[in-house]
């Protein structure tokens, strides 16, 4: 079946300069925020539009857009922020680098449109610093053509909203992508998540009310507010309104970032998107929204499509819409140690299940790996990860423990044989045998 | 010993001071810190972070908990070249592990650690730089390489001064 590609984040892809403002007008860009600004649209249109469209956050929480936005006291006399969470850092995720890269008015235009809707003046788009290089230039350039347009700025085109969206640039660290670190980030402190509540809508940067959205988030809302929350619903399946943008990662024959509806069966996505598994060889499992997403054996994944619904049902999440595909010859094993080597290095410290546990399931895997693992290890990693999942002021230390977890469910008689054979991994005796 | 910020760097700290409201400097340690950086080739030294705190008008512990925090900073002496190969899972799945053997044997150095000859500072395991879906990717003084073979690898870090 075929499908209809880069219908809202990516829509300027393709085209020459795909990043500049004339090319994003051409695209129909900037017509939204220009109708916000004639005073045809209200801040109350606005929200509703965007819970109407299904729009979820694509960072990985999946928490709906509209509603988060909702929260926010607009009205109250005090300055209020807008965050734009560029932080992408969540392992196999890729895309919204190609969003500040390729299409970074639309989410120019996004914020500014968001920040209307729930009266923040101001912004900040914080983006990792590791994109220093090209996206950070590319985001800023395409905000300074919007000033220099008049789209940005106090008293905009004589509206009465005032908007001024300002870049900052981090400086590394996975946990900076929780919303909270975040803003201490943006603050000028080391990235610990905040206790909560207070939730930022009440509390956020510099004490003030705030919302912090993704990128791919923001990018969406144009789109949504041009062609109607009904459009963007219906591209996709209940429960997941509009597209995804698919960072699609490992063993497949053309990796890629594809936007595409949400609803995809995997099937589809794999064969006729990604042209298959790399080399021919079978496939054997995925993770299918970034590493902290549970692990899924092919025999499930294939009966899958890519949303919200049928990922949960299959006891894993969308997450952030990276799918990191694994063929035959991977060792589960090596492969989970890699991920737990990840959380253990990006656990910011301040809770002792994460920065313990994260520890003890490295040093467990570690051991292993190296042929010195016992079978007592294996449900003794089970058990550290049960005692950090829940446990923590942030999610990361969930994220830690649900690979684990998952890994181990699916994946067990990997990790027996390994302790059984001193360190020998079950691919290359399944190999060998076949040879 | 004291040290002096270059006006250059002075001005890229002004230039981010200006988008924070009045008395909320601290937000610009992260940039400032990247540019002291930059400017030393690689690495800050205590008097520089002294230095940053002194001109922001911040305890120095503010400066220095930053510094130490986060991975792209450096806080001891390093080769001038950044090499920082990703091994998270989905290069790993494209041989990012065989790309850090070859370059370690290369350049005679483990991760980590610098060529004696003060040219290359080969990072620490990398996590994951977005880079997915060219994997296997490294970033080279910030800049990105991807879909990388043995032979492209090489070719880079010959051509790095």
């Amino acid at each position: 079946m075929a499908y209809e590609q880069n219908l809202v984040c990516f829509n300027t892809f393709g085209a020459d300069e795909s990043w500049s403002m004339a090319t994003y007008e051409k695209h129909d860009g900037y017509k939204a925020w220009r109708r916000v600004l004639a005073g045809e649209l209200t801040a109350e249109q606005i929200i509703e539009e965007v819970k109407a469209s299904g729009l979820r956050g694509r960072g990985g929480a999946g928490f709906p857009t509209g509603l988060k936005w909702s929260f926010m006291p607009r009205n109250a006399d005090v300055q209020k922020y807008l965050v734009c969470n560029s932080d992408e850092s969540e392992p196999g995720t890729c895309h919204d680098r190609e969003v500040l890269r390729y299409n970074p008015h639309a989410l120019v235009e996004g914020m500014a449109i968001a920040a209307y809707a729930m009266g923040a003046s101001v912004a900040y788009n914080y983006i990792r610093g590791e994109f220093l290089d090209e996206p950070v230039p590319r985001f800023e350039a395409a905000v300074k053509e919007a000033y220099d347009a008049g789209l940005l700025g106090k008293n905009i085109q004589g509206s009465g909203i005032d908007f001024d969206l300002n870049t900052f640039v981090g400086a590394g660290a996975y946990i900076c992508g929780e919303e909270t670190a975040l803003l201490e980030s943006l603050e000028g402190k080391q990235g610990r998540p905040r206790f909560k509540p207070p939730f930022p809508a009440n509390f956020g940067l510099y004490g003030k009310p705030t919302t912090i959205n993704n990128t791919q988030s923001l990018a969406s809302v144009p789109a949504i507010i041009r062609n109607g929350a009904t459009w963007f619903a219906a591209l996709g399946p209940e429960g997941s309104g509009g597209t995804a943008l698919f960072s699609v990662s490992g063993h497949v024959e053309k990796p890629g970032n594809y936007e595409l509806p949400m609803g995809i069966p995997f099937k589809d996505l794999l064969d006729d998107i990604c042209g298959g598994m790399l080399g021919g060889r079978k496939l054997k499992a995925v993770i299918p929204g970034g590493s902290s997403c549970k692990v899924l054996p092919a025999e499930i994944i294939m009966d899958c499509t890519m949303d919200y619904n049928s990922l949960q049902q299959a006891g894993s999440s969308f997450g952030t819409g990276a799918v990191m595909v694994m063929d035959e010859t991977t060792c589960m094993v090596k492969v989970l140690r890699r991920i737990s080597r990840f959380y253990m290095a990006e656990s910011c410290g301040q809770c002792t299940p994460c920065r313990e546990g994260t520890g003890w399931l490295y040093r467990m895997l570690n051991r292993i790996v190296e042929g010195k693992g016992e079978e007592a290890d294996l449900e003794k990693l089970v058990d550290v990860a049960n005692k950090i999942e829940g446990h923590t002021i942030c999610a990361l230390g969930d994220a830690a423990a649900w690979p684990v977890q998952s890994f181990l469910n699916h994946y067990y008689h990997e990790f027996e044989y390994m302790v059984r054979n001193n360190g020998r991994s079950i691919v290359d005796a399944t190999e060998e045998a076949a040879a | 010993m004291s040290y002096e910020l270059s006006s250059h760097v002075k001005e890229e700290i002004e230039h981010w001071k200006a988008r924070f409201p009045e008395d909320r400097q601290r937000s610009a340690v992260i940039s400032a810190l990247h540019a002291v950086q930059h400017e030393n080739h690689g690495y800050i030294t205590a008097e520089q972070m002294n230095a940053v705190a002194e001109y922001l008008e911040l305890p120095t512990i503010q400066v220095y908990e930053v510094a130490t925090f986060y991975s792209m900073f450096q806080t001891k002496e390093v080769g001038r070249n950044e090499v920082a190969i990703c091994t998270n899972v989905s290069c790993m799945l494209r041989g990012a592990d065989d790309i850090v053997d070859h370059v370690e044997t290369r350049l005679g150095v483990k991760l980590g650690e610098s060529t004696a000859d003060g040219r290359i500072f080969l990072k620490q395991e990398e996590e994951c730089i977005a880079a997915c879906c060219g994997a296997p990717a490294m970033m080279v003084n910030h800049k990105y390489h991807e879909n990388l073979t043995k032979a492209e690898v090489d070719e880079i870090l010959d051509g790095l001064d």
